[in-house]
């Protein structure tokens, strides 16, 4: 139980994190799924790296183990590049709304 | 006292990832949608960072966070920036209400549905 080792408050506060992040998660999800026009779905995706990147930080706090953060650190340098090469995509030649 | 400032980050940057994706659930047009996911997206990711740098402590660890926010600073809007245009190019509807287009009277864009230039 990895929680339970945690001092007072950071422990409750990871579980509601935890459970903040899956709901954002979620929510974006439906957004992909639902969006109107593929550039809904792109920005959804552009917030789920976002959110992915939280999430690995709190995994890093909640195992006790700071090298997790270089994942964090490939997903802001490198996730932006997938959202811009859609979006010139779609720009150009439309590619299904 | 180390670790309640620590808990605050982590709900604080949680919390503004909940409202970033609360925004683009329920925001009624994409540009306002984008308006919620980059802005609170990133604000919550910064803040969850400073939350990993004042746990940690030590050089590297505020290094690495430091690094990786100035980065994300920097890599967001030119993301926010290539849908937005992208998007306003292919001709993506605005929400009923806003009723003004700025952009579209000061002219500088002639036509909203085709480029021509590349």
């Amino acid at each position: 139980m990895p929680f339970a080792d945690m001092p007072f408050p950071l422990g409750i506060s990871l579980i509601l994190a935890s459970i903040f992040y899956v709901v954002a998660l979620v929510l974006a999800l439906v957004r992909v799924v639902r969006g109107p026009t593929a550039f809904d779905r792109i920005v959804a995706l552009d917030l789920i790296a976002a959110l992915c990147l939280g999430v690995i930080v709190l995994f890093a706090i909640h195992f006790d183990q700071p090298v997790f953060v270089d994942a964090a650190l490939i997903i802001a340098l490198v996730g932006f590049l997938g959202t811009v090469a859609f979006s010139r995509f779609l720009e150009r030649d439309g590619g299904g709304q | 006292m180390m670790v309640w400032i620590v808990s605050f980050f982590v709900l604080a940057g949680a919390f503004f990832g909940l409202v970033a994706a609360l925004g683009v659930f329920r925001m009624p047009d994409l540009f306002i949608r984008m308006h919620a996911a980059t802005k609170a997206g990133a604000f919550g990711a910064a803040l969850m960072l400073l939350a990993f740098a004042i746990h940690f402590g030590g050089l590297r660890s505020w290094i690495f966070s430091l690094v990786i926010i100035v980065f994300f600073y920097l890599t967001t809007p030119v993301a926010a920036q290539a849908i937005a245009r992208a998007a306003y190019r292919r001709g993506v509807a605005f929400w009923e209400k806003m009723g003004v287009d700025r952009l579209k009277e000061s002219g500088e864009i002639p036509e909203r549905s085709h480029s021509k230039e590349d």
